[in-house]
């Protein structure tokens, strides 16, 4: 039945592009039974759709880094990749838009637009190995938001493949157009559960003349929250700003500034009148490399903490949102819940209210921590998603409680994936 | 057309129940108010105009829409300019008009919460004493409403920097075209799920009526600088503006207007502009030592691209007044020409000689006179199509144009609309624009929020196609056995 299946895809795509799978492919411990890599855009449509008509669960992959986010899929049968679609299409460096295929790496992608001085101005995890595919389905992104925007207010335009061999293009190639439905913006964030993304269009901006980032402590997180509410409402033009929590040492922010060296010097002064009794710092650009630290480094085994964590407890790091104004509150928050169940933790925050929520200690300490923490961020209009859980972990749903969206969602889900075929079981309440 | 049946006295009279009799207009001479919006030349009389003032009332009304299948469609202020408040035959009109409260100011998390009603300026209004502002600013952001602006998705001409509409809007409540009420995305960033936020916004009324809208609003930059430069033709303002670009500055705005649109706009409001075949406003803001090191950049490179007269606003009347020249352009147009069309066509910024050249030999041959406004940053075009109504077959003529143009934006690589929105006017170029498969595919997101294409049905795509549950397990609509619509 397998080889037949997969002589199938054969004859579709030639034996290049079909192969058998190693443990190391298994999808949040699912064993999917083969790979496909479809040269063209057009062969994954054709792919897709004889997945489809096989009745296949497929798991749409790119570079792997973030392939265990969401709930384990409740079946999957064959991973589909983007690796083959790694080119850079077109980069209209003088209209700042760049055109590209989905398997392309996002350091490659910046290595090619730094050519002519640009970038795409989004700091999203693993760089080397993270594909444009996977970082808009996960919707992953950095300090850099606060000042460019979100993935959703970066792409212009996107094709997408859905199970029933459809290919369609959204968007365009310009920044401003509003015609048609904006489908790139419903793919971004999708976990690949509505179509695969073959392809990306997205604006562009200069990289930076020059960049200077200040580090700023603060006493306790109360006054964390006053500087950070301080800073949102001065006249700086800072590009980023975090905010490092733990539990033994008191909460510190760092600032980004970018522009011309004059412009900085300006601002760099100002920053220090508004922060006065706080002590101020020149950083090293590395601070903003805090995210990407939190996890274990990728392919090392889920539940052992690496890097400053010796000790090999289960770990677990969740994606959490809040209103910038509870920062300090969810801080308390944290610290009450991981208190009580003896856990070492570590947070991130932007002043988005984006934040990160890294945990560590005895799985069952950690689920009860989470449950109870979703609770009250949830209570006030916030969320948590727990993006890396141990191995051997209790039921816990990655995303959390749905609104009453849901069934519009679903009905949205139901046009484009009727037969659940993509990512099944892995995103928002089954979606 | 997919249209239901003429209203019955039953309903009406249900509609006044929930209204009170204020709150639906039917008599004919009050309803030639709603026959059309910005977009005057197309018409069609609504059978009432419903005036609620809660969340409850659209739903109630929207219900008996569902009910009784009956087209309907959301107007805010009426101000779009591609007739996306053009009523649908044998349909009913639901004014937001009177849903216009500011309902939560925010200020330490920058969100603002309002009605779909409320006036795009008044939000600006209501927190600028916080040095704060609603970044979107369509040019008639002092009488267009928030709600208008979500259905189109408005931008203006700082969208350059600041994004558009949809950047700003962080959440929604909407009543869907059965009546139920979703709330979509929400105060914090990054709700659960798929962005349905980020598909609404735009989405022109076909998908369901916002009755909350969520806003982010921003704090006013430091400083603002306002320079205005006179070129010998859009040509040299064009190689201006990619030189500006390349030198890797994001300024607030860059606007331009070719001589004729300058002629209005002196003979409208005396913006005191330089006469010249291409005019450049560029607009730059943040910290003073950034703005002030960047405007000598920009001074340069206008100089060295021909600009033979550059000026600097002075002081913020100065500066007003030159915002003012520029967006009263459309408006201004009436005065060097009984009728005109405004088109909203974007190009890759780099087709601007070549696509200003194909319009003005598309002028020439068709001897019609083509006014120029665009947001120059973007590559927004605003051409405007000049004729006399009187004159048999100029206004086919000068529509036909407004068309080609169009065309020439998608061979350029560019988009049929900007910020206007494709409406009832456009909807005929989408199949130019895109393929059929893409357009299939938002068909079928419709279809998820609207299967009996109740909302704003006759809008955007060029084709209506009919939402069947199952293949197979549907009764053909009699359109669809007349030949005159399609099926998934």
């Amino acid at each position: 039945m397998l080889n037949e299946t997969e002589n199938l895809f054969r004859g579709l795509l030639g034996s290049e592009a079909v192969h058998r799978t190693s443990p190391a492919d298994a999808v949040s411990a699912v064993q999917p039974q083969f790979i496909v890599e479809p040269a063209t855009e057009q062969q994954l449509a054709a792919a897709l759709r004889l997945a489809h008509e096989s009745k296949l669960a497929v798991i749409p992959r790119g570079g792997g880094t973030k392939l265990s986010w969401g709930n384990p899929p409740s079946r999957a049968d064959l991973l589909l990749s983007t690796a083959r679609l790694n080119r850079v299409l077109e980069h209209a460096w003088a209209d700042l838009t760049v055109t590209i295929g989905a398997g392309c790496t996002i350091q490659t992608l910046q290595q090619t637009l730094a050519q002519h001085g640009q970038r795409l101005a989004l700091d999203p995890l693993w760089p080397e190995k993270a594909t444009v595919g996977g970082i808009l389905s996960t919707n992953d992104s950095g300090a850099l938001r606060l000042r460019f925007g979100a993935l959703r207010d970066l792409i212009i335009g996107v094709t997408i493949a859905l199970p029933d061999g459809t290919l369609a293009s959204s968007g365009g190639k310009v920044v401003k157009n509003v015609a048609g439905y904006d489908l790139p913006k419903l793919a971004t964030g999708a976990l690949g559960t509505l179509g695969v993304i073959t392809r990306a269009v997205f604006r562009l901006h200069p990289l930076p003349r020059n960049t200077r980032s200040f580090s700023v402590s603060a006493g306790h997180p109360d006054q964390a929250q006053k500087l950070v509410l301080a800073i949102q409402d001065s006249k700086l033009a800072h590009v980023a700003l975090q905010i490092h929590f733990r539990a033994e040492t008191p909460p510190s922010l760092d600032v980004l500034f970018e522009g011309p060296e004059a412009g900085l010097d300006a601002q760099a002064t100002q920053l220090r009148s508004l922060c006065q009794s706080a002590g101020i710092s020149e950083a090293s650009p590395n601070v903003w490399n805090a995210r990407q630290n939190l996890w274990p480094p990728p392919n090392s085994a889920a539940g052992v903490a690496l890097g400053d964590s010796p000790e090999a407890f289960p770990l677990a790091i969740a994606k959490i949102s809040i209103l910038p104004a509870d920062l300090a509150g969810t801080i308390a928050l944290i610290r009450r819940a991981a208190d009580s169940s003896h856990l070492r933790w570590k947070s991130l925050l932007y002043a988005t209210g984006l934040g990160w929520l890294r945990l560590e200690g005895p799985a069952e300490n950690v689920h009860h921590a989470l449950i109870s923490l979703r609770r009250n961020l949830e209570k006030s209009g916030g969320s948590l998603a727990l993006l890396h859980r141990p191995a051997a972990f209790p039921a816990f749903d990655a995303w959390g409680t749905p609104a009453d969206s849901l069934p519009l969602m679903q009905a949205v889900k139901r046009q484009l994936d009727p037969s659940h075929i993509l990512n099944p079981g892995r995103f928002l309440s089954g979606l | 057309m997919l249209t239901g049946m003429p209203l019955d006295g039953r309903i009406v009279h249900e509609f006044r129940s929930i209204l009170g009799h204020s709150g639906v207009i039917s008599s004919p001479e009050e309803l030639h108010t709603y026959e059309c919006d910005g977009l005057t030349n197309f018409r069609v009389m609504p059978c009432a105009v419903l005036l609620p003032t809660s969340t409850e009332q659209v739903q109630a009304i929207v219900h008996i829409c569902h009910r009784e299948k009956i087209p309907f469609v959301a107007r805010g202020s009426g101000t779009g300019l591609s007739g996306g408040a053009l009523p649908v035959e044998n349909g009913i009109v639901l004014s937001l008009a009177r849903m216009n409260r500011i309902l939560e100011v925010d200020i330490p998390n920058a969100r603002v919460v309002v009605e779909p009603g409320v006036i795009n300026l008044d939000v600006t209004g209501r927190v600028q004493g916080h040095e704060y502002f609603y970044a979107p600013d369509p040019s008639s952001q002092s009488v267009c409403s928030i709600g208008g602006n979500v259905a189109e998705n408005s931008g203006g001409a700082h969208c350059l920097k600041y994004g558009f509409t949809t950047t700003h809007v962080l959440g929604l409540e909407v009543v869907l075209p059965d009546g139920s009420l979703v709330h979509l995305g929400g105060k914090t960033l990054d709700t659960p799920g798929y962005d349905l936020a980020g598909v609404f916004v735009g989405s022109e009324g076909t998908l369901g009526v916002a009755t909350k809208i969520i806003l982010r609003i921003v704090k006013r930059p430091e400083c603002v600088r306002t320079l205005l430069a006179a070129f010998p033709s859009t040509n040299e303002a064009g190689a201006a503006v990619s030189g500006i670009i390349a030198a890797g500055m994001l300024p607030a705005a860059i606007e331009m207007m070719d001589n004729l649109a300058i002629q209005a706009a002196e003979a409208a409001v005396h913006a005191n502009y330089p006469d010249c075949g291409g005019l450049l406003l560029v607009e730059l803001d943040g910290p003073v030592a950034e703005v002030e090191a960047l405007l000598i950049h920009v001074e340069e490179i206008s100089r060295s691209n021909g600009a033979w007269e550059i000026r600097v606003a002075q002081t913020d009347a100065e500066r007003a007044l030159v915002w003012k020249g520029r967006k009263a352009a459309f408006a201004a147009v009436g005065r060097i020409s009984p009728n005109y069309i405004v088109q909203d066509g974007v190009i890759p910024r780099t087709a601007l000689p070549q696509v200003m050249s194909e319009i003005e030999r598309l002028s020439k041959e068709n001897g019609l006179r083509v006014a120029n406004v665009f947001h120059a940053g973007d590559g927004n075009l605003h051409p405007l199509v000049l004729y006399d109504r009187r004159i048999p077959g100029q206004e086919d003529a000068a529509l036909a144009l407004s068309f080609k143009i169009l065309e020439l934006c998608i061979a350029a690589g560019g988009s049929i609309t900007g910020e206007h929105g494709v409406g009832e006017e456009k909807k005929s170029m989408m199949g130019k624009m895109f393929a059929e498969p893409d357009l299939a595919t938002m068909q079928r997101v419709r279809c998820a929020f609207d299967p009996f294409q109740l909302s704003n049905p006759t809008k955007v795509f060029p084709t209506p196609r009919l939402c069947g549950e199952k293949p197979g397990e549907y009764v053909p609509h009699p359109l669809e056995t007349a030949g005159l619509a399609e099926r998934f």
